[in-house]
């Protein structure tokens, strides 16, 4: 919620961050929207199949990486937030609880594809799982980079290369970080749920 | 030249003009037998004066690619290079190993030449574009090894910076995607699944890491920004180039057998390989619009923007024309292929060269810019030969729609040969137009040696 009369909220003339994440965060959900919108164009032609292989998936791990991820990035919200008061500790402490959240992603994803692949679900089984395995082994990767950047923030913001004056950094962890929570909230409804 | 050592780069890119040369000349003989179809015979056949064309076009870029290093990283490293002698011998190393190619490739039937220089040993022969006899691509391998020895000990040595980075990455890359051409399983879809690993990882990999280089390397010289923000863009511009262009690869796996999944990747990801190229062309305007200096060498400037808008149009539009896979079902292997692989070389690698030489050549002749004529002779070609190529892509496009719509998409398709001897109007024109490629061409080296006006003194 923006709220202008609260002085705990800046009005950014720029976007947070270095200039450059934003170009590529914008890359970043171009590749993916085109890979989206693939997917919907796909569906429509196939709908029955996409249905079908659709009630394959574990939803239930889907559901709970979605609330373990959006609480990765509310802990990046508060590691922001403490760098802006020039707290350097306690600034990395909630970055190591975000990293600490997309390692809990990425086990539960890895048990998830473990079930898939023992199954013997390939990207040739059929154009669902096709796009299935691409866009969530995409996202994976994703959250490793994400987590590498965030560990390099971390690691700068434990010896005091931040602070309250000079936090680009940490904002530029924290944007990448968010884009990767956002895909998740998009791939989950549109490949887990909508039918 | 601010280091001795820098006069190296002067043979490579004086040997890259003489193959550039060779190889318009081998282009208008095919485009003559395109008409014409027994012009030559038996002497030159068409598959010959075309591997001679597109392996010419190949070896100059890499004689410029040398040279534009030997030239640029001594002045990125504030250093002498580490062995200008290792330099020099590597040239006439590789300016013998190709010349006495191109010979055996017009003395002897390819055939014949395969049996003399021991492909029955290993065979790698026989490949589009990786033609070259074994000693040939042992040499190659020999040559580039020591020239990135030379080069990354030199930038070891001294000041670090991103653009001598990329375009280290850049070169190590081309060498390391190079021994993939060592590699031919007799499965004929692994062989082509590996050949595009050099082949494409090339042309839409690790060379436009060399080309952003190079250009940020002449913008940061001709417009005096602030190296920051030309370093700031050629990062975003790499990191683009490769996601795109990595599993962009996928394009060429829609129908060589490889699973159905690629038609997706190589859609999807080759798609987006049109905005690095675009980014690369605002790029350029915008550091020429933010100029802090006023460089007396204006023919570079041109060939810097040049390079901009036609590697877009080239690489990035023509390509982006025939990559989705369903289009590219009825185009595939047709003269739409040929139009985007003429704009896309000239627009991107051979402009990138015929700038830094712009640049560089002045310098190393000991001015800082031409004469105003020689400029204005330079600004000529550039125009003669650009417009040129945007004609010829035109005519081959025009070809390529004329023959996907007789040959693949009508009631009544006609045969490979008889959709040909309907388009033969637009190969006329093509033939024609590279004539006046061939005046630019004539003219571009002929500004070299032009006398009147004073040159400007070095600086």
């Amino acid at each position: 919620m923006i709220n202008n009369t609260s002085t705990s909220h800046e009005i950014h003339a720029t976007p947070p961050g270095d200039l450059a994440i934003w170009f590529f965060i914008f890359a970043e959900l171009l590749a993916f929207g085109v890979f989206f919108v693939a997917y919907a164009f796909a569906r429509a032609h196939n709908v029955a199949l996409f249905d079908e292989s659709q009630q394959h998936l574990n939803r239930t791990s889907g559901a709970i990486n979605t609330l373990v991820l959006i609480t990765s990035s509310y802990f990046m919200v508060r590691a922001v937030a403490a760098i802006k008061q020039g707290l350097s500790r306690e600034c990395a402490r909630w970055i190591a609880a975000a990293i600490g959240m997309g390692g809990v992603f990425l086990v539960i994803k890895l048990f998830e594809f473990h079930a898939k692949f023992s199954a013997g679900i390939s990207l040739s089984t059929n154009t669902f799982y096709m796009f299935y395995l691409s866009l969530t082994i995409f996202h994976f990767m994703h959250v490793i980079l994400g987590m590498v950047i965030l560990a390099a923030v971390m690691l700068k913001a434990r010896g005091g290369g931040y602070s309250a004056e000079n936090h680009t950094g940490v904002e530029t962890g924290a944007s990448y970080w968010h884009m990767v929570d956002l895909l998740w909230i998009i791939l989950f409804p549109l490949v887990y749920v909508i039918h | 030249m601010q280091y001795k050592s820098q006069a190296v780069a002067k043979p490579y890119f004086i040997a890259a003009i003489g193959l550039f040369v060779g190889q318009i000349l081998f282009g208008l003989i095919m485009g003559y037998q395109y008409v014409v179809g027994d012009f030559l015979f038996p002497a030159i056949p068409f598959n010959v004066a075309r591997m001679v064309h597109t392996n010419l076009l190949i070896v100059w870029i890499l004689f410029g690619f040398m040279g534009a290093a030997y030239y640029l990283i001594p002045e990125e490293a504030e250093t002498e290079l580490f062995s200008p002698k290792l330099a020099l011998l590597m040239f006439w190393i590789f300016l013998v190993a190709g010349a006495l190619t191109i010979v055996g490739y017009l003395a002897v039937p390819y055939a014949t030449l395969a049996k003399m220089t021991g492909n029955d040993i290993l065979a790698t022969m026989g490949r589009e574009f990786l033609e070259q006899p074994l000693p040939t691509k042992v040499g190659i391998v020999i040559v580039a090894l020591a020239f990135l020895f030379n080069i990354s000990m030199t930038v070891l040595k001294g000041r670090k910076t991103s653009i001598s980075l990329v375009l280290l990455l850049g070169l190590w890359g081309l060498a390391i995607f190079f021994l993939f051409s060592f590699y031919n399983p007799s499965n004929l879809v692994m062989d082509k699944y590996f050949w595009w690993w050099t082949v494409h990882l090339w042309v839409e990999g690790v060379w436009e890491l060399i080309l952003g280089a190079m250009l940020a390397f002449v913008l940061i010289k001709i417009t005096g920004v602030d190296r920051e923000v030309i370093e700031k863009w050629l990062y975003i511009i790499i990191a683009m180039t490769l996601i795109t262009g990595i599993i962009g690869t996928g394009h060429h796996y829609f129908w060589i057998g490889t699973p159905e999944y690629w038609q997706w990747f190589g859609s999807v990801f080759s798609a987006l390989e049109p905005i690095p190229f675009f980014m690369m062309t605002v790029f350029a305007f915008n550091m020429v619009n933010r100029r802090r200096r006023e460089h007396p060498n204006k023919a570079a400037t041109l060939w810097a923007l040049g390079t901009g808008v036609m590697s877009f149009l080239g690489a990035g539009v023509w390509g982006f024309l025939h990559t989705l896979s369903p289009v590219n079902f009825y185009t595939h292997g047709t003269q739409i292929t040929a139009a985007h692989g003429h704009m896309a070389f000239y627009g991107a690698y051979v402009m990138v060269n015929l700038t830094m030489i712009s640049y560089a050549m002045p310098m190393l002749r000991g001015r800082s810019a031409n004469s105003g004529p020689a400029q204005i002779m330079e600004m000529w070609a550039f125009w003669l030969m650009t417009v040129s190529i945007v004609f010829i892509t035109l005519f081959l496009t025009a070809a390529g729609i004329l023959q996907i719509w007789l040959q693949r998409m009508g009631t009544t398709p006609l045969g490979f040969m008889a959709a040909q001897d309907q388009v033969m109007l637009f190969y006329w024109l093509r033939e024609i137009t590279g004539f006046v490629f061939l005046i630019g061409l004539v003219l571009y080296i002929w500004s070299f040696f032009c006398k009147k006006g004073t040159a400007q003194a070095a600086a």
